[in-house]
């Protein structure tokens, strides 16, 4: 049986799938919703908070009911550790009263169509804070929709009208005849309704899921060993790949000798592919075995071969004349000029590996009825489908993809380049596609194959008035562009300006009359950038709020109360700011350390993807320099708390993985070589250097914003001015360097 | 060919001995709970028991598993201890990623198996091998507590 319906309104189409059109599914109810393209274009960055335009829009296709009494909503976003499909599917579930037990979660396939982002146009990915904050009105309506087909079908089959039936907990209700009927007993004829041309959606005061604690989807798969990653897939006949990449970024394969990696037991093949050589195995002991014993000659004739120090002295040199402006108010140089009150700091950032802890990886397969597959933890969807099926010469519907987990990813999935999965497509092409490849990056591949959070170089200029007001504020960086060549550049990029290294910068929240924020973008790096959880936020936070403490001090004036005096204007972040500092008793004395330790308590807050976050740090330094974060007290304004405890979830998270930028996390360069490999020189915190953390969520009806990236700014200048508060010693670098604190 | 007790069963496992018990585990017998993470036993995410004391089985030769039992996250159910750090861990939602999980109950279910009220000190030094890239910690250490406490 094959019924479709469309109806078209002003402002939702919806449509009403059958099972041969879209998923093979069991008779039930699929259900899909068309949002028109609203006029506007994407607001700034990838996180802009109006839908884009331009984009042609298609079904998209969220929930299937089956017989079964299952509720399984498509989750067009990567569950990456950040609790997507958890809120996901509250959202949904919420407006279709399903029980949270009865619904399930699965990855949706690769379809810009149906599954596009409604922040980005007409491409399916997940970044920029973006999953729950484009998908709130699209899948309330989604469950909206399908729970008035539920009634409707029910009010056919008991004969009653359709205004006096109730819904809750998967149950469809009719009080008068008492008659009661699950979602799976209704969900066939369900599917025969026609689509609701309008829903009303549901006042917030009677959310059951949201803003509720209801557990994650994931957790029991995850806490069993069932939970399938890529790393985890095997295939009939499948090989699986290590690649020896090149030791420094534009190096190519000259020549190789495979001789003795082929005698090793269980090597199939070794083959040549545009990123190096690939050695396939029956496994991945084999194959890295394999490629231990692979002899390559590099041409290094192209190759970057500049070290750390040398950028970073090339980027100090270029800080020193104007670069090409992103804000200017007033006349900062004039105000600086005239001021009798100057200050001036410089900020020094170093390159960041994500080094997730599932090493990228990603499983490609050839059919022989001309199409592909791809099994991957998938980001970019459209991109790397795309990317895929041009290699192969295929139509990109050819090319499905499994959306699985993955193990982490912090943005190093979301590869603008497709690296890795088009590495995997050139392994199979080299091998004719006569088996499926599993390429498997070991944690040194991984750590020293690029695409790093950029560094940069700040330096800021301020003045204050003879009351400790600031009349001018000065902010030049230095970094590449990470959008710029990318498919993202037209989002981004503007009059030579990429707003994602200037963000946090450039919209500095505070009221300055005089403020002046340039750029200097270098094109001469050879080494991949790539957006690392946060991205610009990953420095801007850092050195801006370090910097607005120092003038708080320098104005002897409270460091809360001077930013809240500056921050008439943007009362969301005065809100955070105001309760992260009520909750960690600011103001209160520290309980002092033991003999020879140094307390102190900083403060920071920054806005990153439209959510705001302050964080309150206590730091014990002792006399040999080593430092203890004690405790952090985070506030987080992200609209409508969907679920609030992955929010707390992912505020603690963003404690520890920023925690270990302050602390360790550097990837450096010599003579162009990537020094890092593993986790004893890419160290990470562990539990007992993990603070206690508080999180506390401001009640907020506004449209919920994300949170997997805004409590990772904050943390870093919240430490740096904790520390200065206990030593007087500011951060200008990060991490820290290991002597600074010593006495 | 090696004999291992695995997860309760006798397995005879074709593999060189010299291949590291992940491998083994992962690839030849496809019991996937257990992850590689760095492969030099620096991140403890393929935590797995021989004979009851934790290993990493990046770094454990089949050999070494020879004749002795092998626990995996699959099969740490079995023990009373092993299930209710499974428990603590859900009613928690300590996961996120969940990638690192596997090894950090494994580690877990190793120390509450030998200390039934652990410290936060104990805690620290018996997880210390183990690294969350998404700093689940606070959980981990809370979800401790609570099995601890559903133990006694």
């Amino acid at each position: 049986m094959r019924r479709a319906y469309s109806i078209e309104t002003g402002e939702v189409r919806i449509e009403n799938e059958s099972r041969r059109h879209f998923l093979q599914r069991a008779a039930g109810l699929t259900l899909a919703v068309y949002l028109p393209a609203a006029g506007a274009a994407a607001g700034r960055g990838l996180a802009g908070g109006k839908i884009a335009g331009g984009a042609k829009f298609e079904a998209n296709a969220f929930v299937h009911i089956g017989a079964d009494d299952s509720v399984t909503v498509f989750a067009k976003h990567l569950e990456m550790g950040q609790g997507s499909y958890t809120g996901l599917a509250t959202i949904l579930a919420e407006e279709l009263d399903a029980a949270w037990p009865q619904v399930r979660v699965e990855g949706a396939p690769a379809d810009a169509k149906r599954y596009n982002n409604l922040f980005w146009g007409p491409t399916q990915g997940t970044g920029g804070s973006t999953a729950i904050a484009n998908s709130w009105e699209q899948l309330r309506k989604a469950g909206a929709s399908a729970r008035a087909m539920l009634v409707g079908a029910a009010a056919r089959r008991w004969n009653v009208p359709a205004g006096e039936i109730s819904v809750a907990d998967g149950v469809v209700m009719h009080k008068g005849s008492g008659k009661k009927s699950t979602f799976g007993q209704l969900a066939k004829a369900a599917g025969e309704q026609p689509v609701p041309a309008e829903v009303t959606l549901k006042d917030p005061k009677d959310f059951k899921l949201i803003g509720k604690r209801i557990p994650r989807k994931d957790s029991p798969d995850k806490t069993t060993g069932k939970a399938v990653f890529t790393q985890d897939i095997h295939l009939p006949g499948m090989l699986t790949a290590a690649v020896a990449h090149p030791p420094l970024f534009g190096a190519k394969v000259k020549s190789f000798d495979a001789g003795k990696a082929r005698a090793v037991k269980g090597v199939v093949d070794v083959v040549q592919i545009p990123s190096g050589v690939a050695v396939l195995g029956h496994d991945t002991w084999s194959a890295k075995k394999g490629r231990d014993e692979l002899v390559v000659e590099w041409d290094e004739s192209a190759a970057f071969k500049l070290g750390s120090a040398e950028i970073m002295a090339r980027y100090r040199e270029a800080a020193k004349a104007p670069g090409v402006v992103a804000r200017k108010e007033g006349d900062a140089d004039q105000a600086l000029t005239a001021a009798t009150r100057k200050f001036e700091a410089s900020f020094e950032f170093p390159y960041l590996a994500h080094a997730a802890m599932e090493p990228m990886n990603c499983v490609v397969r050839l059919n022989k009825d001309g199409t592909c597959e791809m099994w991957n933890g998938e980001q970019m969807h459209t991109l790397d489908q795309a990317r895929v099926a041009g290699l192969f010469g295929l139509a990109p519907e050819k090319v499905s993809i499994h959306s699985l987990y993955a193990g982490g990813g912090f943005g190093r999935r979301a590869n603008k380049d497709s690296d890795y999965v088009l590495e995997t497509a050139q392994i199979v092409k080299a091998i004719s596609g006569r088996a499926p490849v599993k390429l498997v990056w070991l944690r040194e591949d991984d750590m020293r194959a690029g695409y790093y959070r950029p560094m940069f170089y700040h330096t800021l200029q301020a003045a204050l008035d003879e009351q400790g007001n600031p009349i001018g504020w000065k902010h030049r960086l230095v970094g590449q562009s990470i959008m710029a060549g990318s498919p993202f550049e037209k989002m981004t990029v503007k009059d030579g300006v990429d707003a994602v290294s200037v963000e946090g910068a450039a919209n500095l929240p505070y009221q300055i009359p005089n403020l002046l924020v340039d750029l200097h973008t270098p094109t001469d790096i050879g080494v991949p950038v790539l957006w690392w959880r946060s991205v610009g936020s990953t420095h801007t936070a850092f050195s801006t709020e370090i910097f607005i403490d120092e003038l708080a001090v320098a104005a002897n004036k409270d460091p809360v109360h001077f930013r809240l005096a500056l921050l008439g204007k943007h009362p969301r972040h005065a809100g955070v700011l105001k309760l992260a500092a009520e909750q960690a008793g600011w103001g209160k004395p520290l309980a002092p350390g033991k003999a020879g330790e140094r307390r102190g308590r900083g403060v920071a807050v920054h806005e990153s993807f439209n959510t705001f976050v302050a964080e309150v740090a206590e730091v014990t330094v002792r006399a040999d320099g080593s430092l203890t974060v004690d405790r952090v007290v985070v506030a987080v304004d992200c609209g409508v708390a969907v679920n609030p405890d992955v929010i707390r979830a992912q505020a603690e998270g963003s404690v520890g993985f920023a925690l270990s930028a302050v602390l360790y996390n550097q990837i450096t360069l010599k003579d162009g070589a990537v020094e890092q490999s593993n986790f004893h020189d890419y160290p990470q915190i562990r539990m007992a250097e993990m603070p206690r953390v508080e999180v506390h969520i401001v009640p907020s009806a506004a449209n919920p914003t994300g949170i997997g990236e805004p409590a990772v700014p904050p943390l870093a200048p919240a430490v740096a001015n904790a520390i200065a508060a206990a030593t007087g010693k500011r951060l200008r670098s990060l991490p820290i360097a290991p002597d600074l604190l010593k006495v | 060919m090696t004999t291992i007790n695995l997860n309760g069963k006798s397995t005879r496992v074709d593999a060189d001995p010299d291949t590291p018990l992940l491998w083994v585990l992962r690839d030849t017998m496809q019991l996937t709970g257990t992850k590689y993470g760095c492969g030099i036993a620096l991140c403890g995410a393929c935590v797995v028991h021989l004979d009851g004391q934790p290993v990493r089985a990046c770094t454990t030769p089949l050999s070494a598993a020879a004749g002795k039992k092998v626990t995996t996250i699959e099969g740490v159910h079995a023990g009373r201890v092993g299930k209710a750090v499974q428990a603590a861990w859900q009613k928690l939602d300590v996961v996120q990623c969940g990638y690192c999980q596997s090894g950090q109950i494994m580690s877990a279910v190793a120390l509450l198996a030998q200390n039934r009220k652990p410290t936060d000190a104990d805690i620290d030094a018996a997880l210390a091998g183990n690294i969350c890239r998404c700093a689940t910690y606070v959980r981990i250490r809370a979800a401790i507590h609570e099995a601890a406490g559903a133990l006694s």
